[in-house]
């Protein structure tokens, strides 16, 4: 795919896809078109929304996989997009929760974060999002240089808190839960696996160096 | 307080569900004069009723009422936990559209004296429908006011003649995962199964309920029988009941089974008591809207005055 295809069209077309998530809470809430939020708005507003930041981190994470399996470097021009949609969907889910739910009752939002472990985990996924979407511009980008790439590998741990936050807030129902930590599972091992192939390939090279050496002797 | 206490010459005053601005409701009110019988099949036409769903003769239970403001029938039979039918708030109501709640028949087993399959007229048939108005508290920090249409209890279980071993009674579900498409998962051990201790289950606000807002239960509220004990969380009012059993030991109970950390045999509303994931102090009332904020939870639901001596001398945070 030519740069310039994706960044004219591609790009602000998944833009505007990223956007309806939002606009369908805000649609639903404005109770257009005979919509509604349900019984419990509050909760389907929150649900929605933390749904989608834990969708779009895990197709963030989707991104180099996916460009090794096919081969499609272009998608890379994609991933900074995709991991701010991530955090903003969410901070309105932690906004959410702050302002509708907890309705800024700042005694029980402060004893939920220090006493309940799934709010414990969820906050600190959110916590650690901030420094990587502060440094998502072009100029952090250069100005951390090697080190901007340790620090974005956040994310990996940053995804298991988000689907453990998940599995741990669900009551019975695991199954939706497990879905998300298989597929995070997967990606995060193709990682490894790439990892653990790379300093095998760096070893076997070595030794068969040291090998060809004794063989010419 | 928020509940109504009995009066001399109580019956004449005017329910709670009288003034409810709910629009059904009060229509319904106005159709049942010359009202229909439980049993009587025909339905009145401008009710607007299912297939299966009928008008309800009862008398209003002011003494054991609130005069909180109505849930909606809507909001009351579209969010739902009923897992039978899928863990969805919507699942009920969507995949319940199979089940058959007529004919229905209830087993009576255990240490009692009358024991047998009774049908579900049967089992009624002497007692007088009273409608009472709830507040029905989750264990997920949410609630609803519901105006029930049942029988108390322990009158019911009365009829049995319970004997001396009768510590406890223990209520099944129905099993049919045909009818049921969240009984092919084993998100729970199928059947769900609860328990109260034979004198909460006397106590007079125990009710079996067989209809809402003066209609039948629909499938997705637990039809055509389920348990309500309002100063327990919601989980134990235990729904689509075929097996009611006398026991002498605490009987296990679904939700405590699936996680005994969380969830006890007691279950009642405690706001001092958090389950170990939320908290109970507050909880979210439905259909207050977006910007409605939570109520702080009362002990025992708001019924501290009528139960807390059926607990006199409990740790209530290690009997949750």
């Amino acid at each position: 795919m030519p740069p310039h295809l994706v960044r004219r069209f591609i790009k602000p077309l998944l833009f505007l896809l990223c956007l309806v998530p939002f606009l369908s809470v805000v649609w639903r809430a404005l109770e257009l078109g005979g919509t509604d939020l349900g019984a419990n708005p509050v909760e389907a507003v929150q649900d929605t929304f933390g749904q989608w930041g834990l969708r779009f981190l895990v197709i963030t994470l989707a991104i180099t996989p996916l460009r090794d399996w096919f081969n499609a470097p272009w998608l890379v021009m994609l991933r900074r997009m995709l991991g701010l949609f991530a955090f903003a969907y969410v901070l309105l889910h932690f906004l959410t929760w702050l302002l509708l739910d907890q309705g800024l009752y700042w005694s029980g939002i402060l004893a939920d974060i220090a006493k309940r472990p799934f709010i414990t985990i969820g906050f600190a996924a959110l916590l650690m999002l901030v420094p990587l979407a502060v440094t998502s511009t072009n100029k952090m980008m250069r100005r951390l240089g090697k080190r901007w790439k340790s620090l974005h590998r956040l994310v990996y741990l940053i995804s298991l808190l988000a689907v453990w936050h998940y599995y741990w807030q669900v009551k019975a129902d695991v199954r939706e839960p497990l879905v998300y930590a298989t597929i995070v599972a997967v990606l995060l091992g193709w990682r490894a696996f790439k990892a653990a192939r790379r300093s095998h390939a760096r070893t076997a090279s070595s030794l068969g160096r040291v090998r060809d050496g004794s063989e010419r002797a | 307080m928020l509940i109504k206490r009995p009066r001399p010459g109580d019956t004449a005053r005017i329910a709670p569900s009288e003034i409810t601005p709910e629009r059904v409701y009060v229509s319904r009110r106005e159709l049942l004069q010359g009202a229909l019988a439980l049993g009587a099949g025909a339905a009145a036409p401008a009710l607007a009723l299912g297939a299966t769903q009928r008008s309800l003769q009862f008398a209003r239970n002011g003494r054991y009422s609130t005069d909180e403001k109505l849930t909606s029938y809507e909001d009351i039979t579209t969010y739902n936990n009923f897992y039978e039918f899928g863990t969805a708030k919507g699942a009920p109501a969507a995949n319940s559209g199979r089940f058959k709640s007529m004919p229905w028949s209830i087993g009576i087993a255990g240490e009692a004296e009358v024991t047998g399959t009774f049908s579900l007229e049967d089992l009624l048939e002497p007692h007088a429908l009273e409608e009472r108005i709830y507040r029905m508290r989750c264990v997920e920090a949410w609630s609803m006011v519901i105006p029930w249409v049942g029988v108390p209890l322990g009158a019911v279980l009365k009829r049995f003649k319970p004997t001396s071993k009768a510590k406890y009674v223990a209520f099944k579900t129905v099993l049919r995962p045909d009818e049921m498409p969240g009984q092919r998962s084993r998100v729970l051990a199928w059947p769900y199964v609860e328990g109260l201790r034979i004198d909460e289950a006397m106590h007079p606000l125990s009710l079996l309920a067989v209809g809402l807002y003066g209609k039948t239960l629909l499938n997705q509220n637990g039809a055509p029988l389920r348990l309500v004990v309002p100063w327990k969380y919601g989980f134990k009012g235990i729904k689509s009941i075929v097996e009611i059993r006398f026991t002498e030991r605490q009987p296990p109970t679904s939700w405590n089974l699936s996680a005994p950390h969380e969830y006890g045999f007691y279950a009642n509303v405690n706001p001092n008591v958090d389950h170990p994931r939320w908290s109970q102090a507050r909880e979210r009332r439905i259909g207050g809207g977006l910007f409605d904020s939570r109520v702080p939870t009362l002990m025992f639901n708001g019924y501290e005055q009528e139960v807390a001596s059926l607990y006199a001398g409990m740790d209530l945070a290690k009997y949750y």
